[in-house]
């Protein structure tokens, strides 16, 4: 925490959830230093509220580079034992990864009962991917900031105190978000071709009530929409929220015990002791929500299929 | 909570990652894994078949043995029974030979008995013929006594 000695709480717990961001400013936008843009700009954020300024035209560099980096370290891994893959006696790298496709593979097997070739390896990239994300949290919560800091100082010659650095992909909204709709995505387009437009339709509107009675039915029809449409946007909602919410407040913790290494030794120690208990706990976390991330996936999908004779 | 094109990158980084994995992750391990799945199966399999088989084996050199052993005392058997045989045979055949070789002795010694006797008859005859003529003192008509010889001389 060298660099913020001059901070207090409430501004270094700001500054730790603050995205580096990259965006369009509008014109006429007055920046932090005091300068007025006579044009639309793309830039670098330099506070939280000019983050928030530029919008939906902006893009978080911090989780989303984080984001594919880990992604992209989970494909080559993955990729380097699947090029090299035998059916002999596996060793090492591949015995991990064969443990991880077969508990993969055991899951969507037991869930998901239809024929479909992205599911599994969609179940597969969650969970790892995901895991990846949420491990960042357990990487000491100054490190990667701090040397992020010294980047820009030194070599981009940036103010540090306008260096913001979120190494944790999962607690930011919009990658969850991102993840949670394009699962959506995917229950739409297998609702209709599994079910057709009427069946997908009929789905929404002839449950939970129905009616042999015509005209009940069709006052029924209205709540059924109403209730089966809020329980369809639920599922991106909750997906995508959970995970966040759960990293979230995992990280809020990280950052609320790391500020009481500023108040003392008594403290300090206290702090180490909670931020040791809070990481152990954290790794189930961590575990647990890739893992249910990729089971309600699963789940998702499997509904999807589900042409609902048992309804 | 600030929605951006994060979201939407996010979203293009996902299906890519997803659409690579599907194309380039999953298939080669799995089937690897069925590969090794379907390897280990067989060889279990096989070593149940090995171990059936040598049972089989074991039975089969089990019964050859016996049967060996069985057909190893018929032959010593038949082998005993065929010298009894032998032995009998050739016994009867001496006795038979000794038998005839008695025979034959016999009826020589009956045949050189009975020339002897002829010719002691012979000898018999002439002497007496000798003795009468010396007695009667004349010669004894050979022609008139002839039969009154052969009577003489079949008696003796």
């Amino acid at each position: 925490m060298a660099s913020e000695h001059s901070l207090t709480s409430s501004e270094y717990i700001q500054h730790h959830l603050t995205h580096l961001t990259w965006g369009k400013l509008p014109a006429g936008f007055e920046r932090a230093d005091g300068t007025v843009l006579d044009a639309p700009t793309w830039t670098l954020a330099t506070t939280g509220h000019e983050a928030s300024s530029m919008g939906f035209m902006s893009v978080n560099l911090d989780t989303l580079g984080w984001s594919l980096a880990l992604g992209l370290i989970f494909f080559v891994i993955f990729r380097m034992v699947a090029r090299k893959v035998v059916a002999d006696v596996p060793s090492g790298t591949q015995n991990f990864v064969e443990t991880v496709v077969e508990f993969v593979q055991d899951n969507v097997k037991s869930m998901f009962p239809y024929q479909n070739k992205m599911v599994a390896p969609m179940a597969l990239t969650i969970l790892v991917w995901v895991f990846l994300m949420n491990f960042m949290d357990l990487i000491a919560i100054d490190l990667l900031p701090y040397g992020a800091q010294l980047f820009g100082e030194h070599v981009l010659g940036m103010d540090p105190h306008h260096v913001y650095f979120k190494i944790v992909p999962s607690t930011d909204p919009n990658i969850t978000m991102g993840m949670a709709f394009f699962v959506f995505l995917l229950i739409l387009f297998y609702s209709f071709r599994e079910k057709g437009l009427g069946g997908f339709l009929g789905e929404l509107s002839l449950h939970p009530f129905s009616s042999k009675n015509m005209i009940v039915q069709a006052l029924f029809i209205p709540v059924n929409f109403i209730l089966e449409f809020v329980n369809l946007i639920a599922k991106p909602v909750s997906l995508g929220l959970r995970l966040f919410g759960n990293m979230y407040a995992g990280e809020m913790i990280f950052i609320l015990i790391a500020l009481t290494y500023s108040g003392g030794l008594g403290m300090g120690v206290f702090g180490g002791f909670l931020q040791i208990l809070w990481g152990m706990f954290h790794i189930l976390i961590i575990s647990l929500q890739a893992f249910i991330f990729m089971v309600l996936t699963i789940v998702y999908m499997s509904m999807a299929y589900d042409t609902g004779e048992d309804h | 909570m600030d929605f951006n094109l994060t979201f939407i990158g996010q979203m293009i980084a996902f299906a890519i990652f997803v659409f690579l994995t599907m194309r380039y992750v999953w298939p080669p391990i799995t089937q690897a894994m069925e590969e090794r799945q379907k390897k280990i199966a067989d060889g279990l399999s096989a070593a149940d078949r090995a171990e059936r088989d040598l049972q089989l084996a074991q039975e089969k050199a089990a019964a050859d043995l016996k049967e060996a052993k069985a057909k190893a005392a018929q032959i010593i058997d038949q082998a005993n029974r065929r010298a009894n045989l032998i032995v009998d045979e050739a016994k009867t055949q001496a006795r038979t030979e000794g038998e005839r070789l008695i025979e034959r002795a016999q009826s020589e010694i009956e045949q050189e008995m009975n020339r002897a006797r002829e010719e002691l008859r012979k000898a018999v005859s002439a002497l007496v013929i000798d003795g009468a003529e010396k007695v009667l003192g004349s010669e004894v008509k050979q022609d008139a006594h002839n039969d009154l010889l052969a009577k003489l001389a079949a008696e003796l």
